[in-house]
């Protein structure tokens, strides 16, 4: 077990690697002048040379990205090119937001797609025909419009929860999980569609393998059979989907967060991006990286809690 | 069961035809193409469909919802909805068309380069899409345009070079596929070169899966663009796009929720038809691989192949046996016809005795036990007759009932011990499991029964044995869990389907020798399912010889080895090595039994039989009774057996 978490954790080194020195290089290496591109047309020569420098744009490309490599080892980004914040106290004041909203929707993914999945794979006819429907609605409509008719629907035609905004857990429990309801089922939408498919053709292919055959032979009853035998071996597959949505819900909350006005990393990403705040975005990137890696973690432990296969090697 | 037959072996015109065939069937797939056309269309022709200018304002006439003027009404500066739609659709689908060029251009070489060149080039490839893949795509892009402000050409290139390695990981297996086959092997050794194989005859059967993705990237792609248009992030404000008009809708969601609805769902509708398209692509390409319907026809009412008995040996008189299977018939339930696989198969089984079911591969014996089991697997079906437990019908009583007895009446043991224990529980628990749920003891009490159960299958270390998963065993020790687990409901019969096929010689004569010690202790009846002659006189009383899924002998043991009386049994007896005479040649049966679906009409063995005549070939055969206890599906019976088993 220790072994995979270390395995997985040097894998994560490239990757890390990858996304860092990818929006570094983007940056470097595009044509064109950032700093001429931030300062503008109207922007005067002497703020123009002066953002350079600040950038260290005067610099050699392998000195900038030294120096910038080392920073982020150390968990320093930067200062916001916008405000003058450090970026990694920015990050962090985020971060509790988008992971309310990004764990939430996987969670809810799992529920709702797990019980959607196993009556799809016992009743062919009425589940399977709903989830066939729900995913090519959950896959069709993109979230920013799925957010939008939930928020014409329940909050505006029908007052009963926010439109937008976030309420800290620590502010009101209760409001924190009201400003969380229509974001996260908008982010979990497209998920519970995949996990329910997944679950619905892992489960069927589960119910055919022998030990089924043996175990209903010997008596067991069909509850049995099905939620603890099968729901336990058709699982791995769906933790796989599961860790894929996580990464997805993570890419999603850059347009949930602001249809709903959140103020976490998704957001924050935007406004970097039409700031031109090179530090702030290269900030999230690297977030958001490391939230994949930690999710991928998170899987691979799971693996290992279902198939007793993989504990042992 | 493929209709396609041997995909493989088609000319890549004759796939692409018959692609193209299966998609106009399919209602979902045409409609997708037609509104992709016609939104294509309307968009490259947008100066002669569009009714007004895009950027044309009237603030006279601001949200006006549909309108004869404005059918889908107008926005907040009062421009036309459905003239913006149809211009701002040139961008979107242009963007599209960028991404999905750069996902082919990058993902199709370089899965092609991998597949086929396989080795370091292979690893070093796939490792790299692996670590592509679990880059959040939607930040580098941000990244992308935070550095190239608008530049939506840049944000699509980017987006397509992320998406690129979910496309080569698609080609590549594809393509590993392929590179098996032997006329690729052949085009190799005889010296063409390696563009030319992969071009001539790599990339047109990979073709398929590549239509598939690039049509399932595309509706990513237009979920992608509509996205960052509508954060803003691409053109110019004024500028009529799809997503951006959704954006603008959000602005005015208190005042008029309509605007929401053309802009939004003509993006749904259009990531639909893409996702569609390339579904329907894809199940076109499969169909026919995945096997039978799960229904069985509307015809197969279990009573309506209750005709002739042709049993001879229990008349309707008494029966104070276990199990009586009575003109069992089981069918495939194949689209067309269904295609019976066992057809009128009678037996019985006695309390405490042990019956053999012998036959060749393909003859019936096991999907005969399933099916008293009520344990089909998908895609089979009961046709017709009875099974009696004691005087109940099991056929007939619903599946809480019958679930009553399973493991406590009849239990089962299957030829792949090893499959046949649940992968992610350890033997202990699932073991304790069903001890507490046929006797209702305590964890405690369970566990102890557990560990005494698996002594009593004669595994050498039980309580190792209990904390052992399924892939920690050898095949004896699993096999002797799988016994354990049908013991534990203290059964009255064991139906064993070939339960020492798997196994190492020494350790098929412990398992048989375990089996009848259980029986003798036990006194339960076991139904032997096997091919092995060997095992039947080892261990049996009575054997049922099936063939072609009907049964064509039922004798006792010590006649049938005396005397068969079916040309079949006597085949299988003179094949057998270790029953033929001393120094006489050891004979073989010409042939191999038929398929279902391809059986002879009367005598099904009459094409192997040395003394087929002209009648054997013409009229239906039944069995009939030859001796006490003894049955024959053979005509000739008489004029064989006499002269043959005398010598």
């Amino acid at each position: 077990m220790l072994r995979i978490v270390i395995n997985r954790l040097l894998l994560s080194v490239p990757l890390l690697l990858v996304v860092s020195t990818s929006t570094f290089l983007l940056e470097a290496l595009i044509p064109g002048d950032v700093a001429r591109t931030i300062v503008g047309p109207q922007g005067t020569q002497a703020q123009y040379l002066q953002l350079r420098h600040s950038l260290g744009l005067d610099q050699t490309l392998y000195a900038r990205y030294q120096q910038w490599l080392s920073g982020v080892v150390h968990g320093d980004f930067g200062s916001s090119l916008f405000n003058h914040e450090p970026v990694t106290l920015l990050l962090n004041g985020r971060l509790s937001v988008t992971l309310s909203l990004v764990v939430g929707a996987t969670l809810l993914a799992a529920i709702c797609g797990t019980v959607l999945g196993i009556a799809g794979a016992l009743r062919a006819d009425v589940a399977g025909r709903a989830i066939d429907v729900l995913s090519m609605i959950g896959l069709a409509i993109p979230n920013f419009f799925l957010g939008l008719i939930l928020v014409a629907m329940l909050a505006v035609a029908i007052p009963l929860l926010p439109a937008t905004g976030y309420v800290p857990f620590g502010d009101s429990p209760l409001e924190w999980a009201r400003s969380l309801v229509l974001p996260v089922i908008t982010l979990a939408t497209p998920g519970v569609a995949i996990v329910a498919k997944q679950t619905r053709d892992s489960m069927r292919t589960v119910l055919e393998r022998p030990f089924i055959r043996t175990l209903t032979a010997s008596g067991l009853s069909r509850r049995s059979v099905i939620f603890k035998h099968a729901l336990r071996n058709a699982a791995i597959p769906v933790v796989t989907v599961l860790g894929l949505i996580f990464v997805a819900s993570l890419g999603g909350t850059v347009l949930v967060e602001s249809v709903f006005a959140m103020p976490g990393l998704g957001g924050l990403a935007v406004q970097a991006t039409t700031q031109h705040d090179i530090p702030l975005i290269q900030g999230v990137a690297v977030y958001f990286t490391v939230l994949v890696v930690a999710a991928n973690l998170l899987v691979d432990l799971a693996y290992g809690w279902l198939d007793p296969r993989v504990r042992v090697e | 069961m493929s209709i396609l037959g041997d995909q493989t072996a088609m000319e890549p015109t004759v796939r692409s035809l018959l692609l193209t065939a299966r998609l106009r069937q399919s209602p979902l797939a045409v409609a997708a193409i037609g509104f992709l056309a016609i939104v294509t269309l309307a968009c490259i022709g947008a100066l002669f469909v569009a009714p007004y200018d895009p950027l044309h304002q009237d603030l006279e006439r601001v949200l006006t919802g549909p309108t004869s003027h404005n059918i889908l009404g107008t926005d907040t500066l009062g421009r036309d909805v459905f003239s913006r739609l149809i211009y701002g659709g040139r961008r979107s689908l242009l963007s599209v068309l960028e991404g999905v060029a750069v996902v082919l251009a990058i993902g199709v070489p370089f899965g092609l380069a991998a597949g086929y060149a396989g080795g370091w080039a292979d690893r070093l490839l796939s490792k790299f899409a692996e670590t592509i893949m679990a880059v959040p795509a939607l930040i580098i892009v941000l990244v992308v345009l935070a550095v190239l402000p608008r530049n939506e050409d840049a944000a699509m290139v980017t987006f397509g070079l992320l998406g690129a390695p979910a496309v080569l990981r698609v080609v590549r297996s594809a393509t590993l596929r392929v590179r098996e086959d032997l006329y690729i092997a052949a085009a190799r050794v005889s010296g063409l070169t390696h563009p030319w194989i992969v071009a001539r005859h790599v990339l047109p059967r990979v073709w398929g899966p590549v239509i598939v993705q690039a049509s399932l990237f595309a509706a990513y792609a237009l979920l992608f663009e509509t996205g960052i248009a509508y954060l803003g992030l691409t053109a110019d404000p004024a500028a009529p796009t799809w997503g951006g008009m959704v954006g603008e809708a959000s602005t005015v969601i208190q005042r008029q929720a309509w605007l929401l609805v053309p802009s939004g769902t003509l993006i749904a509708l259009t990531i639909l038809a893409f996702g569609v398209l390339g579904d329907a692509i894809r199940d076109a390409a499969i169909v026919g691989e995945s096997g039978f319907p799960t229904r069985a026809p509307a015809n197969s009412s279990v009573t309506s192949a209750r005709r002739r008995v042709p049993n001879g040996h229990h008349p309707n008189g008494l029966f104070d046996g276990l199990l009586r299977v009575r003109n069992l018939s089981v069918s495939v339930a194949s689209s067309a016809t269904p295609v019976p696989i066992v057809e009128r198969v009678s037996f019985d089984v006695l309390a405490g005795e042990t019956v053999g079911i012998v036959g060749e591969s393909g003859s019936g014996k096991s999907v005969t036990a399933l099916a008293v089991l009520r344990l089909l697997p998908h895609g089979l079906y009961t046709a017709g007759g009875q099974v009696y437990w004691k005087d109940r019908d099991l056929l007939s009583m619903s599946e809480s009932s019958f679930a009553k007895l399973r493991g406590s009446s009849l239990a089962y043991i299957s030829q792949e011990p090893q499959v046949s224990l649940d992968p992610a529980f350890t033997v202990g628990s699932q073991l304790v499991e069903l001890i507490r749920h046929h006797h209702g003891v305590s964890r405690r009490l369970a566990r102890s029964s557990a560990v005494d159960l698996l002594q009593q299958v004669e595994l050498p270390d039980p309580d190792w044995v209990a904390r052992a998963h399924a892939h920690e065993l050898s095949g004896g020790m699993a096999q002797r869990v799988a016994i354990a687990f049908a013991l534990a409901g203290r059964p009255k019969l064991l139906i064993a389907d070939e339960p020492t096929t798997a196994l190492d010689v020494t350790v098929q004569a412990e398992i048989l020798g375990l089996l009848r010690r259980l029986q003798r202790e036990t006194g339960m009846a076991l139904v032997l399912i096997t091919h092995n002659w060997g095992v039947i006189a080892d261990i049996c009383d009575r054997a049922v010889v099936m063939y072609a899924g009907q049964v064509v002998e039922t004798s006792g043991i010590q006649d049938i080895f005396d005397r068969p009386l079916h040309p079949y049994t006597l085949g299988l007896l003179t094949a057998h090595p270790s029953l033929a005479e001393p120094r006489s040649r050891l004979s073989s049966i010409p042939g191999s039994v038929p398929t279902p679906g391809s059986w002879p009409a009367a005598c099904r063995f009459s094409p192997r039989c040395r003394f087929a005549t002209e009648e054997c070939v013409t009229t239906a055969i039944p069995l009939v009774e030859v001796g006490p206890g003894r049955a024959s599906r053979c005509i000739r019976v008489d004029q064989i057996f006499s002269k043959v088993t005398a010598g």
